[in-house]
């Protein structure tokens, strides 16, 4: 069977400047998948290329066997309906509650009743440990809660696959468990495959299933694998040291 | 407040031979006297430090040290790896090793290739070029958007549509009263001054009337819209891009071109038209009231006022409200659809849409008035 997300000798530049090249790896039903890397080496550029908001400038992308890279518009627009995207900084609709910012994707989807509209949206919320949040405004709470509000968005339509870019980033060590937990049960009970960006170690080595390393030295990808088996055994000693903190990686058997 | 103890920083490089000591002494302090400097700083790195006259320090001592490290560095011909520490204090070295440990990354200063005038020119002529490209694909969105909208594929928020109809109508009528009033008044008290050498006063109402329809209430009209829906338009639209929820939109499978841009168009276009007789009606009295104020009575001034304005000549101005809805619309769009993703990027695009937009509406109404001369109307 395909693997869930297939990439290709995938290069992501902007304009000249290559921001990565030739990355190869595939992303298995119900994994759940991070990126990491150092800040700046490309890793939400990364996520906006997985789910077309960015064209690469070589390589494909595959989901299932389907080519998504070679999509027309109206066919992406699909496509990008079975994705379910939590970005950095929630970006929930400011001016719209949270509510309505949860409907509206519904709304769109097709005939549902209001009352069915209003029920879905109650659910989505509380799955969050937001209920009784829908008449609120995103400027009306806390950083923690817009990033819960923005994966009940992204979980909507019931995605297949959700992408979450820095959940844990800015939060405290409590919240950020608290959404680590949220993300594991939403794999278990849903059966989607996630992919993080981040590079909070704790998470990764709380929630991770298979992890990918952007090395910046190198602009390429560093190493894949099981974060816990990559922070001892790996043969690339910039991803040791990047999963130990810096501290002196164990030496190699 | 400098105390009797406190003496001027000074830095001395000693050259006895090959080695060179360099001796600190005195309170470097950033709110202390300059830096005195004396000697000639050496080409290699000097081995020696002589700190006993050394009093107290801030930051000006690591900074003062790490920027002759620097110059060293760039003119030594053997390019020495790290300067030598030994010597100093252990918290100074502390400091300097901590600044020293990652190499100055020369790439990470951003290239200006724009130092000659050939390259300005160059840089310049691209972005006009970048700028008229990104106005066609703007205009193209535009009418793929209005074929969606016919064909009722488009789909924006109804509430959005209203909301929108309501900020660049109702919510506008104040102001846009207040300015046409005050244009009809001056305009009125400028002719009376001038028909009254003729004992032509009367025909301050043809004046007055004429120049609201035809030209000064669409166009006072307009440039209040450009600061007020447009830059509105621009700020909204930016800082959503800035916050990723055009993102968003996107990954729902919303067009934010026919999501956002298109409900503002259409209400503004639909807007425009209405307040600009508005404005017209408002400036027409402004010049009542100034006439009854000279003798004319508001009855004579009103059948004169009819007798001058003719349909043709109140329907130009409200036809080019129209275009000027269309182009104040499309300058708030367009800037906040390439705003940056930073908060002054938004600002930066909400000054260049109020400046498009005034300029797209003076320049409109020239080629009206070029049309209207040719046409004889």
């Amino acid at each position: 069977m395909a693997a869930k997300i297939t990439i290709r000798e995938l290069t992501m530049a902007y304009g000249d400047l290559v921001v990565m090249h030739d990355l190869n790896f595939e992303i298995q039903e119900q994994d759940i998948f991070v990126i990491m890397g150092g800040s700046g080496c490309g890793k939400s550029t990364l996520l906006r290329h997985l789910i077309g908001l960015q064209e690469p400038a070589k390589g494909s992308i595959l989901y299932g066997d389907e080519d998504f890279t070679a999509t027309d518009p109206d066919e992406r627009g699909a496509f990008m309906k079975r994705f379910g995207v939590m970005y950095q900084s929630g970006a929930l609709w400011s001016s719209l509650t949270l509510g309505e910012n949860i409907s509206m994707p519904l709304e769109e989807a097709g005939k549902i009743s209001a009352a069915t509209v209003r029920d879905l949206v109650a659910y989505k919320l509380s799955l969050v440990g937001l209920s009784g949040y829908e008449d609120y405004y995103p400027s009306q709470i806390s950083g923690g809660m817009k990033k819960r509000a923005g994966i009940a968005r992204a979980l909507a339509l019931d995605p297949d696959i959700l992408f979450l870019d820095e959940p844990g980033a800015g939060l405290d060590p409590l919240s950020s468990r608290r959404l680590d937990d949220l993300i594991l049960g939403l794999r278990d009970s849903q059966g989607s495959t996630v992919v993080i960006v981040t590079h909070e170690l704790a998470s990764i080595f709380g929630i991770a299933s298979t992890a990918l390393f952007l090395d910046t030295a190198t602009k390429t990808q560093g190493a894949i694998g099981n974060p816990n088996e990559l922070r001892d055994h790996s043969d690339n000693p910039a991803v040791r040291l990047f999963l130990n903190r810096g501290d002196t990686p164990a030496p190699l058997q | 407040m400098i105390t009797a103890s406190s003496s001027s920083p000074t830095a001395v490089w000693h050259q006895a031979g090959e080695a060179v000591t360099l001796e600190i002494s005195g309170d470097w302090r950033c709110d202390g006297p300059a830096v005195k400097i004396e000697g000639t700083s050496p080409e290699h790195f000097s081995a020696h430090y002589q700190l006993d006259n050394l009093a107290t320090y801030d930051s000006t001592l690591p900074a003062f040290l790490l920027a002759h490290f620097r110059t060293v560095k760039a003119t030594d011909q053997e390019k020495p790896e790290r300067p030598p520490l030994d010597g100093l204090p252990d918290n100074l070295r502390g400091l300097l090793e901590l600044a020293l440990a990652v190499p100055e990354e020369s790439s990470a200063k951003p290239t200006n290739d724009s130092s000659s005038l050939l390259g300005r020119l160059g840089s310049r002529t691209l972005a006009v070029w970048g700028s008229i490209q990104a106005l066609l694909d703007f205009t193209g969105q535009t009418v793929l958007s209005l074929i969606r909208l016919c064909t009722g594929r488009a789909r924006f928020r109804a509430s959005d549509f209203w909301m929108t109809l309501q900020q660049c109508g109702v919510e506008a009528l104040p102001i846009v009263a207040l300015i046409s009033f005050l244009i009809g008044l001056i305009l009125a008290f400028v002719g009376n001054v001038q028909l009254t050498n003729f004992g032509a006063n009367l025909f301050v109402a043809d004046l007055v009337g004429i120049a609201m329809v035809r030209e000064m209430g669409v166009v006072m009209t307009a440039i209040i819209m450009s600061g007020r829906t447009g830059a509105a338009f621009a700020a909204h639209i930016g800082s959503m891009k800035a916050n990723e929820e055009i993102d968003a939109l996107r990954t729902f499978g919303f067009n934010p071109f026919d999501f956002l841009v298109l409900p503002r168009m259409l209400a503004l276009v639909l807007m425009m038209p209405l307040l600009t007789v508005y404005a017209n009606i408002i400036g027409i009295f402004g010049g009542m009231v100034v006439g009854s104020l000279v003798g004319i009575t508001p009855e004579l001034y009103w059948n004169e006022t009819l007798k001058a304005v003719d349909m043709t000549n109140a329907s130009l101005g409200v036809i080019k409200s129209v275009f000027f809805g269309v182009a104040i619309a499309a300058s708030g769009c367009m800037m906040g659809m390439a705003a940056g993703n930073s908060s002054a990027a938004v600002g930066a695009a909400t000054t260049r849409a109020v400046v498009a937009a005034i300029t797209a509406v003076v320049v409109i109404d020239s080629a009206f008035a070029a049309i209207f001369t040719v046409l004889k109307i």
